[in-house]
């Protein structure tokens, strides 16, 4: 399942980069793309791991760039 | 931003001072409480700019990100500090903190003056209940519901006008800026503003099924599929980081014991290293200004669905198009009446509209449409079809033959004056006489001809036209347009085939577009290394189908997407370039040390302003 995020105060590009990276390696966790400039994250989940996957998202954002905050779209 | 700021100038202020005690010493105060001062001011002033830098350098290492920036400048600045380099230490990270708030600055207006070119989202609708107007969040609007435009306003939801006339703007949709005009029971687009009347409208779509949404999310989502050259400089940086700072290791333990120099000198080369270490001007700037490009694109009417494309467009070097409602209009039309002199133009129009009242054959309707009156089945009293001939039928006490040629032939008609014209050629006799031709033909798009010229001199090296038509009308009309190679008389299926051809017998660099009107040639679009399809304004199929969308039905704007590519793609090349050969040279330079740290601090952020700001010229 496709799911939309708003990663606001984005504010470094390779941090978009690494929390994409992050993301990615997630498990359950099939796509994900971070675009920089609309500071929009789209990840594709596995179904039924929905709630997991958003908690170690979260986390992955935070460590990465704390001041960053995820909202879903 | 604003604490930002305040810090970035409080602590420059103190910088100044420590700098400027030593100058002007008025009081005449003995050396060494100056330097006990000076020490102080610049603690100071380094905590003002640099404790947040810190602070995140230390959350981060507990979080296993080693090679992250503040991490790097940090350990730059308070190596610098060790060294006793106190004014370079100081002045690195407040020229570190000027860049980035320079950087976050330049990204915001970048985002934001992109944001305002795609400003096509309505922010209410009129809602009509009850003979009363209410103000409504577009979303809240069903399908059924009357919604009233008044002059300036943006159309909020897709509909029908059920009442009133107005002009309308689409420049925000198609980059059209002459005004369309709607009236009642035309369809209309949300995104238009209206210029004039007050239009009520029976909306037909929800918000989140119109036009405006779907173009928004297209163009907004369209950064997250990413260009090679991105996903390149992502992974570049990745390995980019940990050399450099090995490299920094190196130089900072080695030469200072084969050379048994000063190791302070090699320390403060190597914690220039450190500084030059962060990617970030190259990371940054590529997808900015790929987002540049695609909303340059999307003001001239050109969606494309992601960076991916607007990359490879610049890379296209052969353009297959499908003929029929591309290069032509797609609309079948009577262009010419040649009577024999012993009949009547408006006769001849008149009995073959008759003759061929029975078919709908798209060749039929537009004699019908030429001729525009009602028809009096009455009179017809007999009508035969001639298969792959034409058709023969009685009209009042006259037999009236229209065919091709070869059904002149059946009748063995004399004095036929066989036709070598563009198009498809409807000859007509009455009574067993040669009476004249009509001919019907597909008009040519007026900027046919251009876009094809202006592809080439966009470097386009192979052009092509595919068509279902026979060899004559294909000829007829390269004889005009001058592709490279046509293809005829091909089946959709063969369409397909033959793209599959082309795209064996090219290089791999070279990348090859289909432009077609996403209707019936989803297959192929999906093929190509490019789908375009065109005048896909109101077309979901097409938008759905397509790479890139052409909202009006201009080829010429082709070649327009094709420069915006170029553009972005030579922006793009020329802030990688620019800042690797800055980084390299004050690497190389400072190696030898040749460069100072202040050097590496331009080369680190003042790259990365130069390039986000380099980057906003892809807007235009």
């Amino acid at each position: 399942m496709k799911k939309n995020y708003i990663l606001e105060d984005l504010d470094c590009a390779n941090c978009a980069a690494k929390i994409e990276e992050g993301v990615k390696n997630i498990e359950g966790v099939t796509e994900c793309s971070v675009s920089f400039v609309t500071e929009k994250m789209i990840v594709e989940i596995e179904e039924g791991k929905e709630k997991e996957v958003e908690k170690e998202i979260k986390k992955v954002v935070k460590k990465i760039e704390p001041d960053t905050t995820l909202k879903e779209a | 931003m604003k604490k930002r700021l305040r810090r970035i100038v409080i602590a420059a202020i103190i910088f100044l001072i420590a700098v400027l005690i030593e100058k002007i010493n008025i009081a005449n105060i003995n050396e060494n409480t100056i330097s006990i001062i000076q020490i102080i001011l610049y603690i100071l002033s380094y905590l003002i700019v640099g404790f947040e830098v810190v602070k995140k350098a230390v959350i981060n290492i507990f979080h296993g990100e080693f090679f992250d920036e503040n991490f790097l400048m940090s350990i730059a600045t308070i190596g610098a500090f060790a060294i006793k380099e106190f004014p370079e230490a100081v002045a690195v990270m407040l020229f570190y903190q000027i860049g980035e708030y320079f950087q976050s600055y330049a990204v915001k207006k970048s985002r934001k003056s992109i944001a305002s070119l795609m400003d096509i989202r309505p922010d209410y609708a009129n809602l009509k209940v009850n003979g009363n107007i209410e103000k409504k969040s577009p979303k809240e609007v069903k399908i059924g519901d009357t919604i009233v435009v008044k002059p300036g306003e943006k159309v909020p939801l897709d509909g029908i006008v059920i009442e009133g006339t107005s002009m309308l703007d689409t420049s925000a949709l198609t980059g059209e800026s002459v005004p369309r005009e709607v009236k009642v029971e035309d369809n209309i687009l949300s995104g238009c503003i209206n210029l004039n009347g007050v239009l009520e409208i029976k909306v037909e779509k929800e918000f989140g099924e119109s036009t405006v949404s779907k173009i928004l999310d297209l163009v907004e989502n369209a950064t997250n599929k990413k260009a090679k050259t991105e996903n390149f400089i992502t992974k570049f940086s990745k390995y980019y980081t940990p050399i450099v700072v090995f490299l920094a290791l190196i130089i900072a333990l080695i030469p200072p014991v084969i050379t048994k120099t000063d190791m302070l000198e090699w320390v403060y080369r190597a914690l220039t290293f450190l500084v030059v270490s962060c990617p970030c001007a190259l990371v940054i700037s590529v997808p900015l200004s790929f987002f540049s490009g695609i909303g340059a694109a999307s003001k001239k009417g050109i969606l494309v669905k992601g960076s991916n494309y607007l990359e490879l467009l610049s890379k296209t070097e052969i353009a297959v198009f499908d003929k029929t409602g591309t290069l032509t209009e797609g609309v079948f039309d009577v262009q010419k009446i040649m009577n024999e002199k012993e009949f009547d133009p408006k006769e001849l129009l008149e009995l073959a509209a008759y003759c061929e009242s029975y078919s709908n054959h798209p060749i039929s309707l537009s004699i019908q449409k030429a001729y525009g009156k009602e028809i009096d089945k009455n009179r017809i009293m007999n009508s035969e079809e001639v298969a792959g001939k034409g058709i023969i039928s009685k009209i009042d006490d006259k037999e009236v033959a229209c065919g091709n040629i070869k059904l002149m032939e059946q009748l063995h008609l004399e004095n036929i004056n066989q036709v070598e014209e563009m198009g498809t050629v409807v000859y007509v006799a009455i009574n067993k006489q040669y009476a004249g031709y009509i001919l019907i033909s597909d008009k040519i798009k007026e900027d046919s001809k251009k876009a094809i010229q202006d592809l080439k001199k966009a470097g386009v090296k192979k052009t092509v036209m595919l068509t279902g038509d026979n060899k004559d009308v294909a000829e007829k009309v390269n004889q005009e347009l001058k592709l490279d190679m046509v293809y005829s008389e091909l089946l959709p299926v063969d369409k397909v085939n033959k793209v599959e051809e082309l795209l064996k017998n090219k290089n791999e660099e070279s990348k090859l577009a289909f432009i077609g009107d996403g209707i019936n040639d989803a297959p192929v679009l999906a093929r190509a290394d490019i789908g375009i399809a065109m005048g896909a304004l109101g077309s979901d199929a097409a938008i759905e189908a397509a790479d890139v969308v052409i909202m009006t039905d201009e080829p010429s704007k082709i070649a327009t997407a094709m420069k915006i590519s170029r553009k972005t793609l030579k922006i793009v090349y020329q802030n990688i370039s620019f800042a690797l050969i800055v980084k390299i040279g004050v690497l190389i330079l400072s190696a030898f040390g040749l460069a100072s740290m202040w050097a590496a601090v331009f080369a680190d952020v003042g790259v990365t302003v130069l390039a986000v700001l380099n980057s906003f010229r892809a807007l235009k």
